[in-house]
């Protein structure tokens, strides 16, 4: 059945495949995780906030960057970026800031929007008298939001927040289309020029799946211990 | 202490409040009743502006409490309050629950705030549960973890809105108990509840709301011996005959 494969280009490519490509598509992961997560309960506060030009405005960021496909803004900013860079510098040239921070930037700025929606919903599902008693305390917004809010509002949804990250280290692979050797670029690259498709896109997939699920069984696994006791 | 001065307050088109007007003197144990839905919580949750209200105005200790100048979380660090549903923070232990504000918004010492927050602790007999989280507490112990978390911050005057409204029959006593001892011993309070036993053992002043007004404003023995508005001896004659 296997006759015509070899899967021996598996084993002699590992190295490059897990030295390059997986350690850059966990740290893209990693880093656009924290990031995004960041940024996301940034906006997740001003889509809160009473006063409007706020909330409007991070309604418009999350609304647009949840509309347009993830491929496009990644080739957007990976164009524009360096247009932007040079023209902080002062001198207007672009400078290539190379496909690494290019995706850490696009997925950062896009996964934030998502992470937004859930930090939105986490916000929300804690008690408006939780806020009342902070205040009442004489924490400022800034307090009541930190000490009391946002760690429970963070445990309530940090099984949601699993569950992005792992579609977030799914898409990371789309950086193949600025030529970024991730785990899929990486694979790409040996498949092409071994003409090993078959191997290599399977192994790939094996992977993928791999990590992916287990994952997500952890994610069922702390869905029921991180219930807080009422 | 406070004083509330013609203050009206709308949730959109419909007003909750109108007119209200009336104050609580130093010392003074004022109980707020009414049937549900009269206002009265809306009206204590306007005295640290948890609520805002539209028309009127708020004093607390000389300081206006509308006044967009106002330091509010300096204001209310000094306004102790005490809700329905006790508000404790589920992800704080106990003793984290009685530190918190002192050390943050006092700016007191880790030590010096335990210290002060044990000795409330075991003002309310709960010393026991100190390192516990609230979710392991009953409702009523919880209620008075939450009345030791107000008085940790050295608070002028207290509000209490429904304090006992939550708890089980059988746990209500024990909360009441200790606000008893605390208006004997002169605190400054304003309390929302429906409790006429309390009222009848330690208020100076009832009111009773009906509607978003302050239907009445009396002296203790003048509301329970002659409530002089309908709708005060009606409610009365309702719930005491329970």
């Amino acid at each position: 059945m296997f006759t015509g494969y070899d899967f021996d280009v598996i084993q002699r490519s590992l190295p490059y495949l897990f030295k390059e490509g997986m350690v850059f598509t966990l740290t893209l992961t990693a880093l656009a995780m924290v990031g995004g997560i960041f940024f996301g309960t940034l906006l997740a506060m001003m889509r809160l906030s009473s006063i409007r030009v706020v909330s409007a405005l991070a309604g418009g960021y999350v609304n647009l960057m949840r509309s347009l496909p993830l491929v496009l803004v990644i080739f957007w900013f990976f164009f524009l970026v360096p247009y932007l860079y040079g023209a902080v510098r002062g001198d207007g040239r672009p400078i290539a800031i190379g496909p690494f921070y290019s995706a850490l930037i696009t997925f950062t700025m896009f996964e934030a929007a998502y992470y937004c929606e859930i930090m939105r919903a986490g916000i929300q599902s804690i008690a408006r008298g939780q806020v009342w008693s902070g205040y009442a305390l004489g924490l400022n917004y800034w307090q009541t939001m930190g000490f009391i809010v946002l760690p429970q509002a963070f445990r309530n949804m940090i099984p949601v927040l699993l569950t992005q990250t792992i579609i977030l280290f799914q898409d990371t692979s789309l950086v193949y289309v600025i030529s970024a050797t991730d785990f899929l670029g990486a694979a790409a690259k040996v498949a092409n020029r071994d003409y090993r498709l078959v191997e290599m896109y399977t192994f790939v997939a094996v992977i993928y799946f791999v990590i992916s699920y287990s994952l997500s069984l952890l994610v069922k696994r702390l869905q029921d211990k991180v219930a807080i006791i009422r | 202490m406070i004083s509330i001065e013609n203050v009206s307050k709308w949730y959109g088109s419909f007003q909750v409040l109108t007119d209200c007007t009336t104050g609580v003197a130093k010392g003074e144990v004022v109980v707020v009743c009414g049937p549900s839905g009269s206002g009265k919580s809306t009206l204590i949750k306007c005295v640290n502006a948890l609520e805002p209200f539209q028309k009127g105005s708020i004093t607390v200790d000389r300081v206006s409490v509308g006044d967009p100048k106002t330091d509010l979380p300096k204001l209310r660090a000094r306004i102790g309050m005490v809700f329905q549903n006790f508000e404790l923070f589920p992800h704080m232990s106990v003793t984290q629950n009685l530190t918190l504000g002192q050390v943050k918004v006092l700016g007191r010492g880790e030590d010096e705030a335990r210290q002060r927050g044990l000795k409330l602790l075991e003002r309310v007999g709960l010393i026991a549960h100190k390192d516990k989280y609230p979710g392991q507490l009953s409702g009523g112990q919880q209620q008075r973890v939450a009345i030791a978390r107000a008085l940790s911050m050295d608070p002028i005057a207290m509000l209490f809105d429904e304090p006992t409204s939550a708890l089980d029959p059988e746990m209500i006593n024990e909360v009441l108990d200790v606000m008893v001892d605390l208006a004997k011993e002169g605190m400054t309070m304003m309390v929302v509840t429906h409790e006429m036993g309390f009222a009848r053992k330690v208020a100076h002043r009832v009111i009773f709301m009906d509607a978003g007004k302050i239907v009445e404003d009396a002296k203790k023995d003048d509301f329970f011996g002659k409530p002089r508005s309908d709708r005060a001896q009606q409610f009365l004659s309702k719930i005491l005959h329970h």
